[in-house]
């Protein structure tokens, strides 16, 4: 089945005794128990709520992974996936990594013996030459964040494979409807589903889908035990969002595309990085391996004065945070989404303060394209 | 103020935008900014969310604390909250502490190289006697689960504060309209918020309240970095569960009380544990710390085979695990709260396989004892 029927199949049929096309929302705690021994599959809702596990099932099926996880949020379940790890273990990790990751390793996993080494994962020989004795894991961004390089997930996962190592994919920019990373070989898949999945900007959600059942078994252990679920109400609010996961998403980046290519004819634009330009260095690598480039773009305008002139004079576009949804939204990441990050390494990567990021979201791209322009002026 | 009127006055009674009687549910994830140098109060919702916020600081008051913050579940932010400590760092924690407290301190943070040694706190010299010259925190639960044993906190507190160790309480069972610890020297008091807090059996959330502005700071920074927050939705329902905590918690107490004084009559029933009962160990100690006795109590059946007939009999409480709802719930801790346990561990506690534990709702007390009369005689 196609994944945009997949994702509108999503709790279709889990329903039986009404009917309804949706899946109910489960508000409760606890399940009552039909006899000593016995239970409904329900016990108590951190353990496992149907709703939950309606969206559980759906991503892992999007994703053809064996089973799926909820979390509070993205870093919930990236920090979720940590715990699998021990003292003196070792991962490998995209360098222009999102800010919160970044904070989570460096800041809060890092006292417990845990070490990071950052490399530009788009260079596969960087990724193989990284690699030590200790070394358990590769986790990389499919498209980073901000600077839209693109991973070759066919040749990391082989990497991966063959020297024992996790190869943990964050997804969030491209979702299962345009790159399905297990099918390439990777292990895990995590998303903050607060973007495309949910794509509404209104639901925090994290999603992970592991391909080993016996992976899968401690990655739930610790689900269950660290507790960081994701509620019912929001469970729900995400599988709705993903039910209209490609048409967003083919409306997203059609407007990106074009408003990609009016930024590279603007006299007041140096740079821009957008995968769907064929002289995007990751442009070839995408067509092969997905199936479209994504609605983020990030560019550099010619003066720093022209950065907040942008933020602040914008009308439809607004200047938040996050990304993903049916709003666009415009971010400045030196000073917000990677402001984690320490300068030098900031600058060394080509974060500085002259780059915008946007977030493309269904408006119709003239009118995107026209409040650009009057901002710029 | 009493508690009472602050459960209802609390500076979050009236929405300041429309003058609504209750707070609206931001369902958002992320706000729109008006300047570059300075962001608005919320940029994210994970780092902020006017609804999470209200309950935040509801809960915050209500403890006599400075700062309360909300997590997806009571497990969630008691992993949060141990977080604070790092490899190396020892734990005192009460032996018959909830089994999933044992499971994420056995499982997953010894991982990390945090240790913890179970020792029975009613008795503060086995406290003193287990701190060492690397521990960092003491970890009580006072009447605790499902034994009701009481700790003296404040006598405990005594002995951690002396050698710079953090006390954590977790205060589920009596909620502040009860018991609150931090007037009585502890550090941070950690809540499963699905009981009793919220009250109706249908949100699962989590709490940690602190006074001092460091431990705040840190708390917070780990909310926000591993993410595992409670949703707006969530959030609000539970604003709503705790208006009615004080009628909710009066109720349910003095149910309680009639059914254990009842128990301690039946022949079949070998033993009842309920800090109400006057002969309970150290009711005198909790009377001096608690204003009332609460509403779960546990006792132990003559037989296995009793035991399974009034776990699968009773017809007004729900055979479930959780507690502190509306309705009345009857628990097997064996099997269902301390499962997480290895058997010999339980019994060692005393968790044995005739213990029940049941938490009084707010059903009239003569349709509980009635309910219990017919199963048990």
């Amino acid at each position: 089945m196609n994944i945009s029927t997949q994702a509108v199949q999503i709790g279709l049929d889990w329903e039986t005794r009404t009917g309804a096309v949706t899946v109910p929302i489960y508000q409760t705690a606890t399940f009552r128990h039909p006899g000593l021994g016995q239970s409904t599959g329900y016990d108590y809702t951190r353990s496992g709520n149907p709703t939950r596990q309606a969206l559980e099932d759906g991503i892992a099926r999007l994703d053809g992974g064996t089973r799926g996880f909820a979390y509070a949020s993205g870093m919930a379940a990236i920090a979720n996936l940590l715990l699998l790890f021990k003292r003196g273990d070792h991962l490998i990790v995209t360098e222009d990594l999102y800010g919160g990751t970044y904070r989570l390793f460096e800041k809060v996993f890092s006292q417990y013996d845990l070490s990071f080494t950052y490399v530009d994962t788009s260079d596969v020989e960087a990724v193989r030459s990284a690699i030590r004795p200790e070394s358990r894991a590769l986790f990389v961004e499919s498209l980073t964040n901000p600077l839209l390089k693109v991973a070759d997930i066919a040749s990391l996962a082989t990497l991966c494979r063959d020297l024992g190592l996790l190869c943990i994919v964050d997804n969030t920019f491209l979702t299962p409807y345009l790159l399905r990373p297990l099918d390439l070989g990777a292990d895990i898949t995590v998303y903050s589903a607060t973007k495309y999945l949910s794509g509404h900007n209104d639901t925090l959600a994290g999603l992970v889908v592991v391909k080993d059942a016996i992976l899968a078994e401690t990655v739930y252990f610790n689900q269950n035990s660290v507790g960081a679920v994701l509620g019912p109400q929001d469970s729900w609010l995400t599988i709705r969002g993903m039910k209209t996961l490609s048409v967003r998403l083919d409306r997203q980046q059609e407007n990106a595309r074009r408003i990609a290519e009016w930024l590279q004819s603007h006299g007041q634009v140096r740079k821009i990085y957008y995968p769907g330009l064929p002289d995007h260095p990751g442009h070839d690598l995408l067509k092969e391996q997905a199936r479209g480039f994504g609605a983020m773009i990030a560019f550099e305008v010619n003066d720093q004065s022209l950065v907040e002139r942008l933020l602040m004079k914008t009308k439809v576009i607004s200047f938040a945070e996050s990304l993903g949804g049916v709003e666009s939204l415009i971010t400045f990441p030196e000073g917000q989404t990677h402001a984690d990050i320490e300068p030098e390494i900031r600058i060394r990567l080509g974060i500085n303060n002259v780059l915008l990021r946007l977030s493309v979201g269904i408006e119709d791209a003239d009118d995107l394209i026209a409040d650009l322009a009057q901002a710029f002026e | 103020m009493k508690l009472g009127t602050k459960i209802i006055h609390n500076g979050h009674e009236i929405d300041p935008y429309t003058k609504g009687l209750s707070t609206p549910i931001y369902q958002v994830s992320t706000f729109a900014q008006e300047s570059l140098d300075h962001f608005g109060r919320y940029d994210y919702s994970r780092s902020g969310n006017p609804t999470r916020e209200a309950l935040e600081e509801t809960i915050a008051q209500l403890e006599n604390g400075t700062r309360g913050f909300a997590f997806a579940s009571g497990m969630a932010a008691i992993s949060s909250a141990l977080l604070l400590f790092s490899p190396g760092d020892h734990l005192v924690v009460c032996e018959d502490v909830y089994g999933g407290t044992f499971r994420v301190l056995t499982s997953l943070f010894s991982r990390l190289g945090i240790e913890a040694t179970f020792v029975d706190t009613t008795d503060l010299a086995n406290i003193r006697g287990a701190f060492r010259s690397d521990t960092k925190g003491l970890f009580l639960e006072t009447p605790s689960n499902p034994l009701l044993k009481i700790t003296d906190l404040a006598g405990a507190v005594e002995l951690a504060r002396e050698r710079g160790i953090i006390t954590l309480v977790d205060n589920t069972f009596m909620t502040p309209y009860f018991q609150r610890p931090l007037d009585l020297g502890c550090d941070i008091v950690l809540h499963s918020g699905t009981k009793f807090l919220n009250g109706h059996s249908d949100v699962i959330c989590g709490f940690a309240v602190v006074s001092d502005a460091d431990l705040a700071k840190r708390i917070m920074f780990i909310q926000n970095a591993f993410g595992a927050i409670l949703g707006p939705q969530d959030s609000w329902l539970v604003l709503r569960g705790l208006k009615t905590l004080k009628v909710r918690m009066e109720e349910s107490q003095s149910g309680a009380i009639a059914v254990a004084d009842w128990l301690s009559r039946q022949e079949r029933v070998i033993e009842v544990l309920y800090p109400g009962l006057a002969h309970h160990p150290g009711h005198d100690i909790h009377a001096k710390q608690s204003s009332g006795s609460g509403a779960v109590l546990s006792f132990k059946l003559e037989s296995l085979a009793l035991t399974r007939r009034v776990l699968e009999g009773v017809r007004m409480a729900a055979f479930a695990v959780s507690l502190g709802g509306v309705e009345s719930i009857i628990s097997y801790p064996a099997r269902m709260s301390h499962a997480a346990m290895p058997p010999q561990e339980r019994d060692a506690r005393g968790v044995t396989d005739t213990l029940v534990r049941l938490s009084v709702g707010l059903e009239d007390a003569e349709d509980l004892i009635a309910d219990l009369d017919k199963v048990i005689n």
